[in-house]
């Protein structure tokens, strides 16, 4: 009887958490439902993802209300993948937290830490799971809120800034996505994805549906900071607590890719997508400027956080070229792009918290001979980010061999040697860091030898692992990936 | 304040009236404009309008800060808790067909513990932005 709620529980259950850590009002308790709570979703994710792969989509009807009237909760092939993604990366978060946020939040604050994690965590998985498109403008809210929350908890006080900056993008952005829906409804007077697809064929005046098509691209791009809408993220990343940045990196913003996705291929079509408008072409070129300039801008910053923050742009640029060549090679290289730059950038950023700890900052000129203080730490960032250029044996370069692959099938010979050029670039951050760690002295910044706590290590090596597994074992993510994509397409078709 | 005897005694007289209307509003929310948030919120006004009076100190007393925090996770829990009641007793989450003998009545009892939920969360809300803007003047006053 439980299996069948699984959807539904999936969501409530950090929903829930999260006011129960308020009436405690103790950070010990707040982080044990909070850690409970993650580990329900990911556990919860696990079934459910192996569920669809056995017996196809699930949909649960909200109160019993059928849809397109009432609001469904759908898993398919791609919902599920991300849902394992999300929830995973908060399960490995919270533990990290317990150290990490003690160190960088006053001690009356902990507990709300974990309030605002657990609907942020609901949010994100809400987005994912829910079949109705208004109700994914409400969990956006809820996690787009708890997120700005989340990231003014930072330390620095630019963090309030970086906050606000991003509370008035992504307020734009949720505001063009509701007001895209909006025309949608007046269009189609529905609300149910799946409904709304089929309902858009039959639509004869074709305007107001591209202008919402419009208003929710450019509403969703703010939100994955897609280039030249990434504005907010640099500041976000670099002044959040180090736990949120490395959540919020790895989840949020490919939670929006992910609704990118499922709007132009479940719900507009590839017809009208590709066809009477020219988005691939218009993603192509965004994703190319992102890749370029965002890997060019993140050579020169002298602070790693910052640096892998404008590391993730150009990434995400890698996602939405995949989208961008909508094949289905293309679209299973974006997915699994989706989850390995997931983990990779997961990894990292936890691992910088461990230097931010110990270093007291993450800047560049803090880990002269960090290599020799911190060998773990070092070695972990070493490895991620050869898995973030896409070095043979890491989960970085099983996505970009596909995306190579797309690019070569779609006949674009120019566009794999410029896949394969662009990581280069990646090769030169990634080196600063090595420079910086391995081949200078210590000096007096250097934190004094020592790793940063046990409980905050290993998370972090815990994904530096998965990075280097899924770079082996892709029969995983590459098949639920190559399912997303079959679906994505199929229902274009 | 404390010289103003004329609108310390309306205000105490007016007072019971404002919660009653929170409590009309709340609960002939069914069959009139009205519900939850409306409650919530003249709930949340009256003891606004007892700090303007009596000054914030007496209303810290009356509604405690603990307990304005309570009530903000409180109302979520009630409305969750019905979506789980719903589970409970077989239906899916939020299912309110189930929670009484007819579904009619379950849909009735359904929205009533919701707006219940949502009543206590927007006056708890309300007061917590009240008591925190209303607390960041009166710090900086006392630097």
């Amino acid at each position: 009887m439980t299996f069948a709620h699984l959807p539904a529980l999936e969501v409530v259950v950090p929903l829930i958490a999260a006011p129960l850590t308020v009436l405690i009002r103790r950070s010990a308790p707040a982080w044990a439902i909070a850690a409970a709570a993650c580990s329900f979703s990911f556990v919860a994710a696990l079934l459910l993802a192996a569920e669809v792969a056995a017996h196809g989509p699930i949909s649960y009807h909200l109160g019993s209300w059928a849809p397109p009237w009432g609001i469904e909760y759908r898993v398919d092939a791609l919902s599920a993948f991300v849902l394992v993604l999300v929830s995973g990366m908060a399960t490995v978060t919270v533990p990290y937290a317990w150290r990490s946020i003690a160190a960088e939040l006053p001690r009356d604050q902990v507990y709300l830490f974990y309030t605002m994690f657990c609907l942020c965590l609901a949010g994100l998985l809400g987005m994912t799971i829910t079949g109705d498109a208004f109700n994914l403008f409400v969990f956006m809210e809820i996690g787009s809120l708890s997120s700005y929350v989340l990231i003014a908890l930072g330390r620095d006080r630019r963090a309030q800034y970086a906050s606000y900056q991003y509370l008035v993008l992504g307020t734009i952005g949720a505001t063009f996505y509701v007001i895209g829906i909006g025309i949608l409804y007046l269009a189609t007077g529905t609300l149910n994805i799946a409904d709304l697809a089929q309902r858009l064929q039959h639509v004869e005046n074709l305007r107001p549906v591209l202008a919402g098509l419009a208003f929710i691209t450019v509403g969703v791009s703010l939100k994955l900071a897609l280039y030249p809408l990434h504005l907010w993220l640099p500041n976000a990343y670099t002044y959040a607590p180090s736990a949120v940045t490395a959540f919020l990196a790895a989840t949020a913003t490919k939670v929006s890719v992910y609704v990118l996705l499922r709007f132009y291929f479940s719900v507009f079509g590839l017809h009208l997508v590709s066809v009477t408008l020219p988005m691939p072409e218009i993603l192509l070129v965004l994703s190319i400027v992102a890749i370029v300039s965002a890997s060019l801008v993140a050579l020169y910053q002298t602070d790693l956080k910052r640096l892998f923050a404008y590391s993730s742009v150009a990434q995400i640029g890698y996602i939405t070229l995949g989208m961008s060549l909508t094949s289905r090679a293309g679209l299973t290289a974006s997915v699994v792009h989706l989850f390995n730059h997931g983990i990779t950038k997961g990894a990292l950023f936890l691992l910088l918290g461990g230097v931010a700890l110990r270093a007291g900052r993450t800047g560049l000129d803090r880990v002269h001979g960090l290599g020799r203080a911190m060998p773990l730490t070092s070695l972990g960032i070493v490895i991620a980010g050869l898995s973030l250029i896409g070095v043979p044996g890491t989960a970085g370069f099983v996505s970009k061999w596909y995306l190579v692959l797309a690019a070569i099938e779609a006949g674009r010979w120019w566009l794999a040697a410029f896949v394969v050029a662009t990581s280069l670039i990646a090769v030169a951050y990634v080196w600063r860091f090595v420079e910086a760690a391995y081949l200078s002295e210590p000096d007096e910044r250097t934190p004094e030898p020592g790793e940063a706590p046990l409980a905050m290590l290993l998370p972090a090596w815990l994904l530096v692992a998965a990075c280097v597994y899924f770079g082996f074992d892709t029969s995983y993510t590459v098949e639920a990936a190559r399912r997303a994509a079959l679906l994505l397409l199929g229902a274009a078709q | 304040m404390r010289g103003f005897l004329v609108l310390r005694v309306v205000a105490k007289l007016l007072m019971p009236f404002m919660l009653l209307f929170a409590l009309y509003v709340q609960f002939h929310g069914d069959f009139s404009p009205g519900g939850g948030f409306q409650a919530g919120v003249i709930f949340a006004a009256t003891v606004i309008f007892y700090a303007l009076i009596f000054g914030l100190p007496a209303a810290r007393q009356l509604v405690p800060e603990a307990l304005v925090e309570t009530m903000v996770a409180l109302g979520v829990l009630v409305y969750a808790g019905v979506g789980v009641a719903g589970l409970l007793l077989g239906g899916n989450y939020l299912d309110y067909f189930v929670l009484a003998h007819s579904p009619v009545h379950g849909q009735e009892r359904g929205i009533f513990w919701v707006e219940v939920g949502v009543a206590i969360t927007v006056s708890g809300v309300m007061l917590k932005i009240f008591y925190m803007f209303a607390g960041r003047q009166r710090s900086a006053e006392d630097e």
